[in-house]
């Protein structure tokens, strides 16, 4: 997502299409009925068998560095024993991404599934495209590539079986691991050749030009929309054996750990540490220096780094070390004084990104007028596994092991960091332990490459402790959303003005101004899709005191919750039902026109061209309907229960979730069922989208009730799961449905791992309004309501 | 020299006293299966059977276990077959996988003492374990398959 940061800077390139697999659509044909949760079938009966050619559509990829690549040699090796390896170059953080992309090419090449051996790519973008995992991208930007990689592999193994039958290739089918020879009437000889059997002629043979390629119909797939294909890890991560960033050995390796500056921009003034020397086990203590330009990009905090033939000795030898602290400017960030501050600017007219119609006008007339403020804390992403890395600097080359988002923005940095060229730097990508954007920030890399420079090329395993991790992240931002909205006589919405005041995630970047760049306000803010005729979208200056970076669902957070939550409670206000009130305001089935509405001129749009991928107000509206439907909206419930509804369209797929939640006696909070509705357009495997919609239920209910993270005196106050609280199975949404909406044949792959997380938030306060007539606007909110 | 019986090995321990079994595990027998998340013992992640029963490895010195029987995820089945790690299997439990070695091993010590928990006995033993992806739903059921035999 740092790519979040050079799209910006490319936005004069022009989008081109970086594939050419097609995919004819059917949109267009259908028009905007949706089908409900049912299968839309495509409307043209295909023989048995038709593949198909397709028609290309551009993606956000190619705006990313590096675009993509499409070679099936660079992702796919077939060999003589019929073993198909696949190359898998996104990084796996629990979406399942390691197993779904190779799905799409084991399907497309027609590869028995028990017979794929996947294998993690190191850091390479030339030769994989790109490699940044996050923004939920992986999917929407590699599955016409992926496709294209297996369609080619497949006309490679039949055009190898035609010249070893000296048949024509037509008469060639690969079918399950092997290719069939096809009588005069196209119906199987009886005679075939397995893919072992081709490996070494297919591998050979020229790759076809993808105008030539014929793709699999979707009644044809075998692998992708099915429910079958476990995750590829799962027998070695319920065995122990799974290998994630602590768990690399190498001979010799030793133990490390860092004491850094608590607050960013601070330095070591002094440190003393003969103490820590005699600490047992300790072997050695360096003091590594920080990098303070700005903007700071993923740069070092520096501190004091402490080595040791232990974890264990090393923590010791850390505690038993003296260190002054110079601070520097950002000492005097206070979470409560700042969120005043913020307050304030969100009360006051601000810098206007959107406008629409006449707003002032519409407030002017207004027979009422609702305003509410919405307030959100930082948030750190704390995976379960903590940040480490493990580095071996020796013989001017590099080999860094580490579960990384980014590994070739990582091996760029870590080549400068080292001062040797990028060919002697070997990022080697393991599992990650969870990533939620935290790393996709490198600085623990550096850090590990530089102990073991200082070391004299001794390798050496950085860990950072759970403190670490809560203290020195690049922090969800902090924000305050004001929305304004202007009703008629007749109860009509005629005017919207929202307020979004938060420190960006470009301070990381460039030097801070104070406002917010189309990859934040094109979350849920600018894009609201309400047909309403007067809007204006402000941005109040908030700067950063702290390194802001993306969490899981970023800016969609605080946008979706003050949105969603304002539309109930205009509903509340005017005595309507929140879910016919939102689908009224969303207004008819269209596709939006951004120009019309006023959008400035690059509103992101989560990366993807406009035209291939435009906001559809009726993909929208079916998923909230289908989401109340499911979760039986508007059934009496018992007292202190109640149902929220929240929905957005984001990472271009489109998401409703309804909230049932329970308030006790005593106010405590419980969400016995979460009923989701996506659509996300040509989807690969369901399983996985099920685990993410789970699992974006489990962080909503984070963000919304428990996680919070403050600033006292610059440094942060929260330190480990204890004061940064999380759900647990204690309080967690005991039953989360998903809905999988079946787009009609065509649509485009949207995006999975983010977009649900959002709407949790808002939906959870509507719901608990239902069940209290208590508004909550302040995230997190505790889980009493008082 | 004092010993610990590792996954029915006896391994000779000769370190500092205080030095918690996590990294004792990890660092000293390079069982990596046992994950470091807290170090608070807040998390669960680095959870091992002493004897039988569920531990955090974070918040036990390597002394304590001295002369007692330890298991890890990797000891937990010699095939990887305990009715947990089945259960776990069956219903597509991990997404990182992070926590799962920990969550595991609770579960297993979990279904020793007591075969046939309740919902609510689940939620009690298992709201230790953090697991920040969220598969609670998917971990409670799996408790239950497991519990119900697969
Ligand atoms: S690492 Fe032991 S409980 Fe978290
Ligand atoms: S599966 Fe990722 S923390 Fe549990």
């Amino acid at each position: 997502m740092l790519q979040y940061f050079e799209t910006e800077a490319r936005t004069a390139r022009q989008v081109e299409v970086q594939s050419s697999i097609e995919n004819v659509s059917r949109r267009s044909v259908l028009g905007g009925a949706l089908a409900a949760s049912s299968f839309v079938v495509a409307l043209r009966i295909a023989p048995a068998n038709a593949r198909e050619a397709l028609t290309p559509y551009p993606t956000g990829a190619a705006g990313m560095p590096h675009t993509v690549v499409a070679d099936p040699n660079v992702f796919i090796a077939i060999a003589p024993d019929g073993v198909v390896t696949i190359v898998t170059h996104r990084a796996e953080m629990g979406t399942g991404i390691r197993t779904s992309l190779p799905m799409v090419i084991a399907d497309e090449m027609e590869a028995d599934w028990s017979r794929v051996r996947i294998v993690q790519a190191e850091g390479d973008e030339p030769k994989y495209g790109n490699q940044d995992t996050d923004g939920s991208r992986s999917m929407r930007h590699f599955i016409q590539p992926m496709r294209q990689c297996g369609a080619a592999m497949r006309h490679m193994l039949e055009n190898a079986a035609a010249v070893t039958w000296g048949v024509d290739p037509a008469l060639c089918r690969a079918k399950n691991h092997q290719v069939l020879l096809l009588d005069g009437a196209k119906k199987p000889s009886g005679k075939s050749l397995s893919f072992g059997e081709l490996a070494k002629a297919a591998m050979a043979q020229p790759v076809p030009p993808q105008g030539k390629l014929l793709y699999k119909t979707p009644s044809e797939f075998t692998l992708i929309g099915k429910d079958t294909t476990k995750i590829a890890d799962l027998r070695d991560i319920t065995t122990g054996k799974a290998v994630y960033g602590a768990d690399i050995r190498l001979p010799g390796m030793k133990f490390a750990v860092m004491a850094r500056p608590p607050v960013v921009g601070g330095k070591v003034k002094t440190h003393d540490a003969a103490k820590t020397l005699k600490v047992p086990g300790v072997e050695a203590v360096h003091e590594l220096e920080g990098v303070h330009k700005v903007p700071r990009g993923f740069s070092i905090l520096g501190g004091v780094a402490v080595v040791a033939n232990s974890t264990y000795a090393a923590i010791a030898g850390r505690d038993a070390l003296d260190i002054e602290w110079e601070n520097g400017p950002n000492a005097s960030y206070e979470s409560v004084a700042f969120d005043k501050e913020m307050t304030a600017t969100a009360a006051q007219p601000g810098k206007v990104i959107r406008n629409q119609g006449d707003p002032d006008a519409a407030f002017a007339k207004a027979k009422q007028v609702f305003s509410a403020d919405y307030h959100a804390q930082h948030i750190v992403p704390a995976a379960m596994e903590p940040l480490v890395a493990v580095a071996r600097v020796a013989d001017g080359k590099a080999d860094i092991w580490a579960p990384v988002q980014s590994p070739y923005g990582a091996r760029k940095d870590l080549a400068e960091a080292l001062k040797i060229p990028i060919e002697n730097v070997t990022v080697h990508v393991t599992l990650l332990g969870g990533g939620f954007g935290r790393k996709s920030k490198w600085d623990f890399m550096v850090e590990a490459a530089l102990i073991s420079q200082k070391l004299g090329g001794t390798p050496v395993l950085l860990q950072w402790t759970r403190e670490d991790d809560i203290r020195h992240a690049f922090y969800h931002t902090v924000s305050v959303e004001r929305i304004e909205v202007a009703i008629d006589e007749k109860d009509k919405v005629t005017g919207w003005r929202h307020r979004t005041v938060a420190p960006s995630i470009i301070s990381t970047f460039k030097e801070d101004t104070g406002y917010s760049f189309p990859i934040e306000y094109g979350m849920g803010f600018v894009n609201t899709p309400f047909d309403i005729a007067n809007v204006r979208c402000e941005n109040g200056k908030a700067m950063a005191h702290t390194r802001i970076g993306w969490y899981r669902a970023v800016s969609t957070i605080p946008h979706v919750f003050a949105v969603q939550s304002a539309v109930c409670e205009v509903a509340d206000q005017l005595g309507r039902d929140p879910k016919e009130f939102l689908l009224e305001l969303i207004g008819s089935d269209r596709k939006l026109d951004p120009k019309a509405l006023g959008f400035p001129e690059d509103f992101w749009n989560f990366g993807d061209p406009y035209e291939a991928f435009p906001i559809d107000t009726a993909r929208l509206k079916n998923v909230i309907r289908i989401a109340a439907d499911k979760a039986g909206w508007g059934r009496k419930l018992p007292t202190r229960h109640g149902l929220g509804i929240a929905a957005h369209c984001a990472w271009s797929s489109y998401v409703a979730t309804v909230v049932h939640v329970e308030v006790g006696s005593d106010g405590k909070i419980s969400v016995p069922e979460v009923t989701t509705a996506i659509d996300c357009g040509l989807y690969v495997n369901p399983e996985r989208i099920r685990s993410q919609m789970e699992g974006a239920a489990v962080m909503g209910m984070s963000n919304t009730v428990y996680s919070g993270i403050t600033f006292k005196d610059g440094a942060v106050e929260q330190s480990n799961y204890t004061d940064f609280t999380v759900a647990r199975m204690s309080n967690y949404p005991k039953k989360v449905t998903t809905h999988i909406v079946d787009a009609p044949p065509g649509t485009h792959a949207g995006g999975v791992g983010e977009p649900a997380v959002a709407p949790f938030s808002g939906a959870l306060c509507n719901a608990i309004y239902a069940a209290t007539k208590k508004r909550l606007r302040s995230l997190p909110t505790g889980d009493i309501v008082t | 020299m004092p010993s610990i019986n590792v996954n029915g090995e006896k391994r000779d321990y000769s370190g500092d006293s205080a030095m918690p079994l996590l990294w004792f595990l990890r660092d000293e027998l390079n069982l990596t299966g046992t994950k470091y998340g807290c170090g608070a013992g807040v998390c669960g992640a680095c959870t091992v059977h002493v004897d039988g029963v569920a531990v955090r490895s974070c918040q036990t010195t390597a002394a304590e276990v001295t002369g007692k029987s330890v298991t890890t995820i990797e000891g937990l089945d010699a095939g990887g077959e305990h009715a947990v790690q089945k259960a776990w299997r069956e219903l597509s439990v991990p997404q990182c996988g992070f926590c799962q070695a920990g969550q595991i091993m609770q579960a297993a010590a979990l279904l020793t003492k007591n075969k046939a928990p309740t919902d609510d006995q689940i939620v009690e033993e298992m709201s230790g374990n953090i697991c920040r992806c969220g598969c609670y739903q998917r971990i409670h059921d799996a408790v239950r398959l497991a519990a119900g035999g697969v």
